[in-house]
């Protein structure tokens, strides 16, 4: 691996990924509503056709679920596909293929075969994306036995972690958030791999740690530092980088750490992966823990449209703040004073003008 | 090119291979050794006869719940099918899929699927991957009338076309999606064959009974897409003998009458086959006896192989969620 690195951005960190993969190996093909048009869905695309040829990188019919199960039958035949979907929410028509045929085929076959393919769906919140247009329902693909599911939160895991699950022999499913497209890191140079599976500190400390993953991992960062400058609390931010298999060893030894967990999640709060996340540390960890663990994820209402009704929903930095505090038997911040919503709240950052 | 008579002849011993297998299921299933569902291909063995002698074991074929017919018919193994339906570790998935997932790569044949449609698309991407690995394969999807009712179907036929993929569609008719008659399914009198050609499939429809017509159909099907004409799409009519799901007839139960399974019993396709080799002079029960003597002993040997196989420890059930 090259030790050489280039500050880039999270999307192109995905297209150079998708680039060096159909590079090193010709089977890799890739295709997606929208993968050869002008925008190359955010970027992570773009060049990828007049590099590899039309064969190799192509749009699709909008059938969903038909090219779910082309993906699968093109693996099976030797070929590693990677599919894109601009949102995770068209993808739910494509369930029945992920399901009974992608995630089982490997087992229900005797161990036969596998389905090497990747499915990059993005995910996000905010700009009026609305209850059909944003959600991260990235806990459902976690329930699946025989799936894999992969949802990093910087520009060089994006890369490491795509190129990984490309040439992974399983299917993966690989979650973008919106919001992280466009923010930059030192990413390597080359065929710089990520394993699946493998927790990540982005920070350490001793007082509390959090669990994390995809877009959630930048509000606790911004909480963390905040919580340290004022407070001088020691947060530890584990970003899980995979929800499935999920970094259990990762999550015990820091939790023990600490004494203290705060679970974060960036989908609905039942049934989340932060649930299962306080779930298991409660029935192995009770004992070492100071304080009962806690959770923070989106409310359970559909995401609304209109940024009236988004203000003061999602899950920000200022309630992170509270939360740890909360659990320390600490007095709370004022967050409309301290750490005030951004204005306008529901994009990245002022400079965001879209597209989503 | 082999002689009419050589075709018609091994269409009659596949098709009376495929209802031995079927046939001692039957017999056998009520014993609860095999223990799970299990849908039989009795009175449909035509189509899948037919397959046989169009292609080879470098082609694909993937199929649906009622798929022992076509596994046997690529060339899938006896033995593996009949050790995965009693649950066995020697078992074609190792105990793990049962009657509705049969799979035998070495032949080409690359799955079943018992969701209904599930495997069409599948089978269209393994056309997609011949294209682009610029093999010489054809992909054969084997469904049903129930299957043309599903969205994926349409999508995977759209695609089929606009990518020209070497990919042959059979749809065996056989009127019935479990209980359900084709009549509150789709419209009277719309072909199921004239809305895939409205899609820009090649297509043809057949007597699903008449094996050695149906071999006709389908070999020019094949040739036509080794020579690159794109999918194709053929329609059979055929009728199943016994229930949906499981050993027994089910005449009675009113949801078909005793009248249509005698009218599709009398034209079945050994029969048909029997009639119009005799028909040419040729002494069928001669030909008959040393082939059903040797089938016998194949599918009585493979059931002892399937019942006296082990099953897999309750520990393999753990083993294997990932490649």
């Amino acid at each position: 691996m090259s030790r050489r690195e280039d500050t880039i951005s999270f999307a192109q960190s995905v297209n150079e990924a998708i680039g060096l993969a159909m590079g090193q190996d010709p089977s890799v093909i890739c295709y997606g509503l929208g993968a050869t048009d002008p925008k190359g869905i955010f970027g992570t695309t773009s060049g990828l056709r007049e590099r590899f040829g039309n064969e190799r990188v192509f749009d699709m019919p909008t059938s969903e679920n038909a090219m779910t199960g082309v993906a699968i039958g093109a693996a099976l035949g030797g070929l590693r596909p990677v599919m894109t979907h601009q949102r995770l929410d068209f993808f739910l028509l494509a369930l029945d293929q992920l399901v009974n045929a992608a995630a089982k085929w490997h087992y229900m076959f005797g161990g036969q075969q596998s389905v090497p393919i990747t499915i990059r769906l993005i995910v996000g919140r905010g700009w009026g994306q609305g209850p059909t247009h944003s959600q991260n329902l990235h806990a459902w693909f976690a329930h699946i036995p025989g799936l894999k599911v992969v949802m990093p939160s910087t520009a060089d895991d994006a890369k490491g972690l795509l190129l990984e699950s490309i040439f992974d022999p399983n299917p993966v499913i690989f979650i973008e958030h919106r919001w992280l497209h466009n923010s930059v890191a030192a990413v390597p140079h080359g065929d710089h791999r990520v394993p699946i599976g493998k927790a990540r500190t982005m920070r350490p400390g001793k007082d509390v740690t959090i669990v994390s993953m995809s877009y959630m991992t930048v509000e606790a960062m911004h909480a963390a530092e905040f919580l340290d400058r004022r407070f001088g609390i020691s947060v530890e931010v584990l970003d899980l980088r995979t929800i499935r298999p999920l970094d259990w060893a990762g999550i015990f030894e820091s939790t023990s750490r600490t004494g203290r967990l705060l679970a974060l999640d960036s989908g609905f709060t039942t049934g989340s992966v932060a649930g299962e996340v306080v779930a298991r540390v409660s029935m192995s960890l009770l004992g070492k823990l100071r304080s009962p663990p806690q959770r923070l994820a989106m409310p359970d209402t559909p995401e609304p449209t209109s940024p009236a009704l988004t203000r003061g929903f999602y899950v920000r930095s200022g309630n992170i703040v509270n939360a740890v505090l909360q659990g320390l038997g600490r007095t709370l911040i004022d967050v409309e004073t301290e750490m005030p919503e951004p204005s306008p709240h529901d994009v990245p950052g002022n400079w965001f003008t879209g597209p989503f | 090119m082999q002689s009419e008579l050589d075709t018609r002849l091994k269409l009659l011993r596949t098709m009376h291979r495929i209802r031995m297998v079927e046939e001692e299921i039957a017999l056998r299933y009520p014993q609860g050794n095999m223990r799970c569902p299990t849908h039989l291909s009795i009175g449909q063995e035509g189509v899948p006869a037919a397959i046989a002698e169009c292609l080879s074991t470098d082609d694909y074929a993937v199929s649906t719940h009622r798929g022992h017919a076509h596994y046997l018919a690529k060339g899938g193994s006896l033995r593996g099918m009949l050790a995965e339906i009693y649950g066995k570790a020697t078992g074609c998935a190792r105990g793990r899929g049962g009657s509705m997932h049969l799979i035998d790569t070495s032949v080409g044949f690359m799955g079943t699927s018992a969701i209904v449609g599930n495997s069409i698309p599948i089978g269209v991407g393994l056309g997609l991957a011949i294209t682009l690995n610029g093999d010489d394969r054809v992909s054969c999807v084997f469904f049903g009338d129930g299957a043309t009712e599903e969205g994926v179907y349409y999508e995977s036929l759209n695609f089929a076309v606009v990518r020209k993929l070497p990919v042959i569609f059979l749809c065996e008719n056989n009127l019935y999606s479990v209980y359900s008659p084709l009549e509150v399914r789709q419209p009277p009198g719309r072909s199921i064959a004239a809305v895939a050609g409205a899609i820009g499939v090649h297509t043809h429809v057949g007597d699903g009974n008449d094996a050695f017509a149906t071999f006709q159909a389908i070999r020019n099907a094949v040739d036509a897409i080794r020579r690159g004409s794109g999918p194709w799409l053929l329609e059979f009519s055929t009728y199943r003998w016994r229930e949906h799901c499981g050993p027994d007839y089910d005449n009675h139960i009113g949801y078909r009458t005793p009248e249509e399974f005698e009218q599709w019993k009398a034209r079945e396709p050994i029969a048909q086959m029997r009639h119009s080799l005799s028909e040419t002079g040729f002494d069928v029960t001669a030909w008959e006896a040393p082939t059903l003597i040797e089938l016998s002993a194949e599918v009585n040997a493979a059931f002892e192989f399937a019942e006296s196989s082990p099953f897999p420890a309750p520990e393999e059930a753990y083993v294997g969620e990932y490649a």
